[in-house]
């Protein structure tokens, strides 16, 4: 028989997390800090509106870029929360999740051969979908030393005559670091410079704790006209289930991406489009509300390393904090795996988002306080013993 | 910090003072003084605990009473809710808007005792020209809290 498969796909690996999840879901009492969503339910609200849509009867497809009082919606929240203007008409579409935006930007974008920079470590979907999208993926390791943050030189090293696009993945999953107005003012420019785009994943916008919110990088000026906006519902409103995300892009770039959404797609789910309108309307407490308590949780981790000895940045978005384990002289999958034989607790390897997130691990924090207490109890002793292991040897 | 913090022991009176600076972002001697001043400003009432009776072998009987007043010249409703709420039996005494004037909440030892009490105390106090009461047969949520189904994680334990 012939080799049924296409050779782009074989090269690709699997998501390195896939490996620890298999382990983790065959153990029983093991407790997890490796969850990349929220805990807390979708507010009653949100699904009330989805469950009142259901019971309408709006079970048919919605137009290809979504609803119309959610696309507008959409628009008056980045106007309110950025300043941001978007005809909803022509330059939004509602995808599934934001990683279909993610897929679907790069492929509308790419030409067989071109650069698409993604700063690592990062979430695990961009690289593979800028192989799929034939793209050449341009990995620029992010330096601890910077608190992960893109710094200007590191995008000017990286670009060369192929580049087309710039991955800008902040807040970020896993480190949680963001990029401040003047971090993005410093790459702007060499963007502009360079005449290449940028698709900027801000699904965890709602979720950051320093003195300055967010800021997308399409605020600044001269940004908005190359740049890709992707956002969603799963972090900020706790929806992941409802698969639900957007993209803002000019008219040029969303009319492509809609052609693939359009052929792949239909539309994003109806029940979940309504449901995301009441959020958008009513939301705003909510994601106080969560944010709030994300916050609190995040002091208490970074306490709680400063007093086991574990060095970790302060990171001030998304809900990971990202420990550095070098000291230790294992492989973070190694320590990861111990971890979890002997004190039963998942983290995720930060290898597992790019070479350069070897030395570290995700900790996640979309967990009660009480239960991040005990599974923190448990590393406090862990890193106690291998203190002690390595001083006796 | 005084909002959060309200926030934080409304649900958890028991956290620990230390832990509750940490998650804050502030100083335990801050989180001490803002805890007295808030208590010597009456802000802060008690810390009590929630509990449901209904798992223990106690018998108690929970009642809802809506009481319909005449209000006394000068007074207002001020005078007749204080002589409800002097009752030990008495758990809340609220005034409100609607159909009748004062909800009080009580809890009595059985139906006859509840009964007791509003036919022997409460309906003939001079001013009370009404009362309805209504007995609660089941608490689902109490104080921001589900009572009857625990929380479970239903997540996958790994997620990218």
């Amino acid at each position: 028989m012939r080799n049924p498969l296409s050779d782009k796909i074989v090269t690709i690996k699997p998501s390195g997390i896939r490996k620890f999840f298999d382990i983790v879901s065959e153990m029983e009492d093991a407790i997890s800090l490796g969850v990349g969503e929220p805990d807390f339910d979708t507010p009653w609200h949100i699904r009330d509106e989805g469950i009142y849509s259901l019971e309408k009867g709006r079970t048919f497809y919605t137009s290809n870029s979504g609803l119309k009082e959610l696309k507008i919606e959409i628009c008056n929240y980045l106007k309110r929360r950025f300043n941001l203007e978007y005809d909803y008409q022509h330059e939004v579409i509602v995808t599934v999740g934001g990683s279909e935006a993610i897929d679907i930007a790069l492929r509308a974008m790419i030409n067989p051969g071109e650069e698409v920079i993604i700063p690592q470590p990062s979430y695990v979907s961009y690289e593979p979908c800028a192989i799929l999208a034939d793209a050449v993926p341009v990995i620029i390791n992010l330096k601890a030393e910077n608190e992960f943050r893109l710094t200007a030189e590191e995008l000017e090293a990286a670009i060369t005559d192929k580049t087309k696009v710039l991955v800008l993945p902040f807040p970020n999953n896993p480190t949680g670091a963001v990029m401040e107005r003047k971090d993005l003012e410093a790459i702007a420019k060499v963007i502009i410079d360079h005449d290449i785009f940028v698709i900027s994943d801000e699904i965890y916008a709602e979720l950051s704790y320093g003195k300055e919110r967010h800021v997308s990088i399409a605020e600044l000026p001269g940004m908005k006209e190359r740049t890709v906006l992707i956002n969603g519902f799963s972090k900020a409103y706790a929806m992941t289930g409802w698969r639900l995300g957007y993209c803002c892009a000019p008219a040029v770039i969303t009319e492509q991406m809609l052609k693939i959404h359009q052929f792949a797609i239909m539309c994003a789910p109806t029940t979940s489009q309504y449901a995301a309108v009441e959020a958008m309307r009513n939301g705003d407490g909510d994601v106080e509300r969560m944010c709030e308590e994300y916050n609190q949780r995040r002091r208490y981790l970074m306490h709680a390393f400063k007093e086991m000895g574990l060095p970790c940045f302060e990171p001030f978005g998304a809900f990971y904090v990202f420990p550095c384990i070098k000291e230790f002289g294992m492989t973070s999958d190694e320590f990861a795996t111990r971890f979890l034989e002997e004190e039963k607790v998942a983290v995720v390897p930060g290898s597992a988002f790019g070479e350069c997130g070897e030395g570290f691990l995700r900790i996640s924090y979309a967990y009660s306080l009480d239960n991040l207490k005990v599974a923190i109890g448990r590393l406090a002793d862990f890193v106690a013993r291998l203190k002690a292991e390595k001083k006796t040897c | 910090m005084r909002e959060e913090l309200l926030r934080i022991i409304e649900r958890n009176s028991r956290i620990d003072l230390k832990e509750l600076a940490v998650i804050l972002g502030v100083e335990e001697i801050d989180v001490v003084n803002e805890m007295a001043a808030m208590e010597a400003e009456g802000i802060i009432c008690g810390y009590h605990t929630l509990i449901d009776w209904e798992k223990t072998s106690i018998e108690k009987v929970s009642a809802l009473i809506e009481v319909r007043v005449t209000p006394q010249r000068g007074q207002g409703f001020d005078n007749i809710a204080e002589r409800i709420y002097k009752y030990p039996e008495v758990n809340a005494v609220y005034l409100i808007s609607g159909g009748f004037d004062l909800l009080i909440t009580l809890e009595g030892k059985s139906l006859k005792e509840v009964s007791a009490f509003v036919s022997d105390k409460l309906a003939p106090l001079d001013s009370i020209l009404s009362t309805a009461t209504h007995f609660i047969l089941k608490k689902y949520k109490d104080h921001g809290t589900v009572l009857t189904k625990k929380y479970e994680d239903q997540r996958e334990k790994i997620t990218p």
